[in-house]
């Protein structure tokens, strides 16, 4: 056993990129809420990026190392200290056996996610490690962790890279990183947060004045939103006519609106089918900014066309790519 | 943003749900006939899917496809990749037959109805102009087609409620409702796996589990297959729900 929880925080559970493949029995695809930190996380300790990683969310949570360990933080920023010392987010950092990393208070962004070099070793229920609560599986025994829970790491020989196994013999400090980071994404969980979306199914069913809410309007998140839906408040988008509608396939940030016009935006933890009427979608490279968004933030919605969605989301991979690149390339250099 | 595909039986109605997924719509109305199209398409892609295609979600009416846009993207030549993908979906549908023929098989499914196992009956009873007996008797009366599986894993979406018993789906969804809960929103009736958020009105409660993670497949129900609700009362429930758990 590899680490051990000393707090939970309000809510930490093991996450994946997801299930794939069982959404036809209804089966969500749960995984990391913020897939771009996640993937980060994993890369920074050199995983692949499938890897299960904790997803941190809020503040409270803490951890002891039970043996050397290369760890990488990404996401929201937490304040995450080890002794009273501020550890360096978005790059790796090499943990001595026994000491404890702690997080402290929300500084941006709710969801930090922390990966270990080998990757978290939880059974995979249906294809993946991620956590799926409402259904009680995946992750560590189908739950949120909880203080005293042991989370096995599988052991890898990224353990043994020269720059930290020099580090860990001669450093009297807890932990080392070295200089360098990846570009850690900016400007989680402001305020007027401005995501992308495209027109919904039903987009042409809402009011006139309902699309020029939806763009022109802030909206808040609520305090009951989740890792399933983000539930907004703000002026109501109805529809032109209150019908019934029949239940159909819906993804990852479909913006659905319920005869009472708030609008909710599907995460991960969604359904794989949805009844009330789509007004519009997040774009998947948004996704992320609005994981990251705590109750009470807003969000200001802006039309892009599905060429634009598609360049958007292929732009971004590239991006991706490069990055991975460097990283890999810095992980060999040390 | 739409793409029409004529199939030779009926014009497909293709729209993009985002830049990963689509929905091919084969029909406007909850129908047996129009749902052997949809479990027909489903079926080609799964046999024969297109570069970059990951997954498949059949319901009432519609597919769902998803699929990897990057690898869709070194494909493709000009346009959107919604667009590419449409006419490859097109294609493979042109071929598909619905033939209507395949066997009935049918699960029965323990229900106790009203009381604190459903307590919108009363509702739904009110809203149709009925008593409560009335409307077990009508929701018991038939065998229901399993049209989709989803919302929550292994939930039933059935088709062929008797329109005498629908009723609207509630203003604001419901933060919890017990596994195992019978719903009916509009014309449609179902049972909640597990507990969960929903809008649906409860109208009794079955103490069969219909997820079970273990299992492959992790469901009780499959798409295709037929329901018949019976009636139990609570010393039952509680004697099946404890034998099971």
């Amino acid at each position: 056993m590899s680490m051990e929880v000393v707090k939970p925080g309000l809510l930490t559970t093991v996450q994946d990129l997801g299930r794939k493949g069982y959404a036809k029995y209804g089966i969500p695809k749960t995984g990391a809420m913020d897939g771009y930190a996640h993937r980060l996380a994993n890369w920074l300790v050199g995983n692949h990026a499938c890897e299960a990683a904790l997803e941190i969310t809020w503040s409270g949570f803490s951890v002891r190392f039970n043996r050397d360990m290369l760890v990488a933080i990404t996401g929201a920023n937490l304040a995450p200290v080890c002794g009273r010392i501020a550890v360096p987010m978005w790059r790796p950092v090499w943990f001595r056996a026994g000491s404890e990393l702690s997080f402290k208070r929300p500084v941006s962004g709710c969801r930090a996610y922390l990966a270990a070099a080998g990757g978290l070793d939880v059974p995979q229920v249906m294809g993946s490690r991620s956590t799926y609560l409402r259904a009680k599986v995946g992750g560590l025994h189908g739950r949120s962790l909880q203080a005293g829970d042991m989370i096995p790491v599988k052991l890898t020989r990224h353990a043994d890279k020269p720059l930290f196994v020099g580090a860990a013999n001669s450093a009297s400090e807890v932990f080392c990183a070295p200089a360098w980071s990846a570009a850690p994404r900016d400007g989680y969980g402001g305020t007027d947060m401005v995501v992308r979306v495209t027109r919904g199914r039903e987009y042409g069913d809402f009011r006139e004045e309902a699309i020029q809410r939806l763009i022109a309007e802030s909206y808040r998140v609520q305090p009951d939103s989740d890792r399933m839906g983000y539930r907004l408040s703000g002026p109501p988008l109805l529809l032109e006519t209150q019908r019934e509608y029949i239940s159909e396939g819906v993804a990852d940030g479909t913006v659905q609106v319920p005869a009472d016009g708030q609008p909710i935006i599907l995460m991960a933890d969604r359904q794989t089918l949805g009844g009330y009427p789509k007004i519009a979608q997040v774009i998947s490279v948004d996704l992320p900014l609005v994981a990251q968004l705590p109750p009470g933030g807003s969000i200001r919605f802006r039309e892009v066309s599905i060429a634009e969605a598609e360049r958007l989301y292929c732009e971004a991979a590239r991006e991706l790519r490069l990055l991975r690149r460097m990283i890999n390339y810095k992980l060999k250099e040390d | 943003m739409k793409g029409d595909k004529d199939t030779g039986m009926h014009k497909l109605n293709m729209t993009a749900i985002g830049e990963s997924a689509l929905l091919v719509e084969f029909g406007n109305h909850i129908g047996e006939q129009v749902h052997e199209w949809v479990q027909a398409a489903a079926a080609r892609l799964e046999t024969d899917p297109f570069p970059g295609y990951l997954e498949c979600v059949p319901s009432f009416t519609t597919l769902t496809v998803y699929y990897d846009l990057l690898q869709v993207k070194n494909a493709e030549g000009n346009g959107t990749a919604f667009d590419y993908v449409s006419s490859l979906i097109g294609k493979r549908f042109e071929s598909i037959v619905a033939d209507g023929t395949r066997p009935r098989e049918v699960v029965e499914i323990p229900v106790c109805y009203g009381g604190e196992y459903g307590p919108d009956l009363a509702y739904v009873a009110e809203v149709n102009g009925l008593d409560e007996k009335e409307v077990i008797h009508i929701h018991t009366s038939r065998e229901l087609l399993v049209y989709a599986l989803g919302f929550a894993p292994g939930f039933p979406y059935l088709g062929g409620l008797p329109d005498g018993i629908s009723a609207p789906r509630r203003a604001t969804p419901r933060l919890c409702i017990p596994a195992g809960s019978v719903g009916i929103a509009g014309s449609q009736t179902g049972i909640y796996p597990l507990e969960t958020p929903g809008g649906w009105q409860i109208i009794g409660r079955t103490p069969l589990a219909l997820f079970q993670p273990e299992q492959d497949p992790p469901v009780l129900l499959k798409s295709g297959q037929y329901i018949r609700f019976k009636v139990i009362d609570p010393s039952e429930y509680e004697r099946l729900a404890g034998g099971s758990r």
